[in-house]
């Protein structure tokens, strides 16, 4: 077997920008390659990558590849998949990290069949064996209600995707160097079998919610989309956004984009308030980042309370419009 | 159009978090004696959308599913919906298969099954959250993937996707044949009618074996996977909820407001 080394992540570029999980994946992926002794590298792909690979060294890697090329504007599997089929081949590396978001979870599986090589999604730990080097992964099962410790004996690279947030990025740092490589895509544009038509933008009112310190999500208890707009008092009030559980999107309460959990966004902030809702671990799943969490549903044994700091059982629309009224008070007072 | 549907037997993911158990020797969830497995969700998001398309436009939706211990009124569900034809993969030398035995044994079905325009998967199953077989059944058989939809339409011949982002969404042309993953997006799959369910219960499936397929037995099985599983276990909660004092909801409501100020979270 010809020998892998190295990390290896495939970043992601947004308007010549790295997108921030991006940065994560370079801060445990600096780590790894540390633990080996090892070099890190970044690929990235796109069309018009500019100072975003120096970006990549300033935040940790040591040579980045760069794949810039019209045809790769656009994510497309048939294209990303040949792209990193090649640079692989050519590169082999021992690890190789992708971020576990729209491109990452679509082409990870495709290229790991391809290089005939295991990928584990969605991973939330990462680290390597002192004893036998390899990259011991740590991924939620069942909908997070458990944890399974996996390890890619037999072949190479060692594919991992990684929850988004889950991994803290490294801090600037404008002292290092490194190398920047560019390899070329040679893509056929006869292999790409499918067409990007449009990109539509969900239109975000106030803040988003990844980036809120307050988040306040509803879910099936809520009734109704006007249940919802008691929760979008609450969040004003707060300067928080509001989210929901999988019920209310399903149902068209809400926008699909406010979906909080393992297939919808993943949330971080200082104070997350749950209403009405469960806790199924789908969407615990989405919020485990919470720093402080806060909940306030009828039902005592709702799985919310198993994770909440601060609980209040009752109903909620009896409950809020006291709360609302006591924090109205107390933030003017 | 003719649909090929994969479709995937799993514990209710519903089941409250409390009742989940597992077997860590054994590296497995333990199956709850009270409650019936399910159809993986999105896989009948994926149903959903094969449905529409046959709604509009006609054509024949087969269902395909492996696994072991296959409970007959879970996996003729999608019949009931209206789905046409049911094939099982049946096979004990498929335990312990991963996400590359899995879509190995589904690619060498759906070529036995022959003549498909689309094949749709859920966008992950409920119990490994992966989402690598739909992938990798595209990888095999050779044709284009596209994942995952929210909306699939047929227009002149051509698949247009709406493909799940995560600030939107993106309109992706494709032509068949084509695997696309679907995601609860899509919306609430329809419920089974009573017309539906003695239709189903009418219906033999299909049942192939490993050996009905020729699979290479090198390729299926625990001893094929490529990860190695070397622990399963429930995290431990360290949060202990503290609940708000009163007698009233609306004095939990004032008191909760009280509580955060005291937390400084206000």
């Amino acid at each position: 077997m010809a020998e892998y080394k190295g990390v290896l992540i495939c970043g992601e570029v947004t308007e010549g920008r790295l997108e921030s999980f991006s940065l994560e994946l370079l801060g445990i992926g600096r780590k790894l390659a540390d633990d080996l002794g090892q070099e890190l590298g970044a690929v990235l792909l796109g069309s018009g990558i500019g100072d975003a690979a120096k970006e990549a060294i300033l935040f940790g890697a040591d040579k980045v590849y760069v794949v810039d090329d019209p045809l790769l504007k656009d994510y497309q599997t048939d294209s990303y998949t040949a792209v990193m089929e090649k640079v692989c081949k050519q590169l082999l590396p021992d690890i190789l990290l992708l971020g576990q978001g729209a491109i990452g979870r679509d082409l990870a599986p495709r290229l790991a069949f391809r290089l005939g090589t295991g990928v584990t999604m969605d991973c939330i730990e990462l680290a390597i064996d002192p004893e036998t080097k390899l990259m011991v992964q740590t991924k939620p099962v069942y909908g997070g209600n458990a944890l399974a410790v996996l390890v890619c004996e037999q072949t190479k690279p060692q594919i991992a995707t990684i929850r988004v947030k889950a991994m803290a990025p490294l801090e600037r740092d404008d002292s290092r160097t490194g190398e920047i490589i560019s390899i070329p895509a040679e893509l056929d544009p006869a292999a790409m079998r499918t067409k990007v038509l449009d990109k539509v933008k969900e239109e975000v009112v106030g803040i988003k919610l990844e980036d809120a310190r307050v988040v306040v999500c509803g879910g099936r208890g809520i009734g109704g989309p006007e249940g919802f707009s008691q929760l979008e008092e609450v969040a004003k009030l707060l300067g928080g956004a509001v989210g929901a559980t999988r019920p209310p999107c399903d149902s068209g309460w809400v926008a699909a984009h406010l979906q909080v959990g393992l297939t919808g966004k993943i949330v971080t902030p200082d104070v997350y308030v749950g209403i009405g809702l469960s806790g199924s671990s789908q969407h615990i799943a989405g919020i485990s980042g919470a720093k402080n969490i806060i909940a306030i549903n009828k039902d005592p044994e709702a799985n919310i309370f198993r994770v909440a700091h601060y609980g209040a059982v009752g109903d909620y629309k009896k409950v809020l419009p006291t709360f609302i009224q006591k924090c109205t008070e107390l933030l003017s007072g | 159009m003719n649909i090929i549907v994969c479709v995937k037997q799993v514990l209710d993911p519903e089941l409250p978090p409390s009742a989940f158990k597992i077997d860590p020797e054994a590296k497995k969830a333990i199956a709850p004696r009270d409650r019936a497995p399910v159809i993986s969700p999105f896989d009948e998001n994926a149903v959903e959308a094969a449905l529409r398309i046959k709604d509009a436009h006609g054509g024949t939706i087969t269902t395909l599913c492996l696994g072991r211990d296959l409970d007959m009124a879970v996996v003729k569900k999608p019949l009931s919906m209206g789905a046409d034809e049911l094939v099982l993969l049946q096979d004990d030398a498929f335990e312990g298969s991963d996400s590359f035995a899995t879509a190995y044994a589904l690619a060498t079905a759906i070529k036995k099954i022959g003549e498909f325009d689309l094949i749709f998967c859920g966008r992950q199953s409920a119990d490994w959250d992966a989402g690598q077989v739909g992938s990798g059944i595209a990888e095999l058989l050779g044709i284009p993937s596209v994942t995952p939809a929210q909306k699939i339409e047929i227009k002149d011949g051509k698949v247009v996707v709406e493909r799940v982002v995560a600030d939107g969404y993106e309109i992706v042309e494709v032509s068949p044949p084509a695997l696309i993953t679907v995601s609860n997006e899509l919306g609430e799959p329809r419920y089974p009618t009573m017309k539906g369910i003695m239709v189903a219960k009418k219906k033999t499936a299909t049942v192939w074996t490993a050996q009905d397929l020729g699979l290479d037995r090198s390729m299926i099985g625990a001893s094929a996977a490529k990860s190695k599983m070397l622990k399963l276990f429930i995290p431990v909660r360290e949060a202990r909820c503290e609940f708000v004092a009163g007698e009233t909801a609306e004095e939990f409501g004032a008191n909760l407001a009280l509580k955060l100020r005291e937390a400084k979270l206000l």
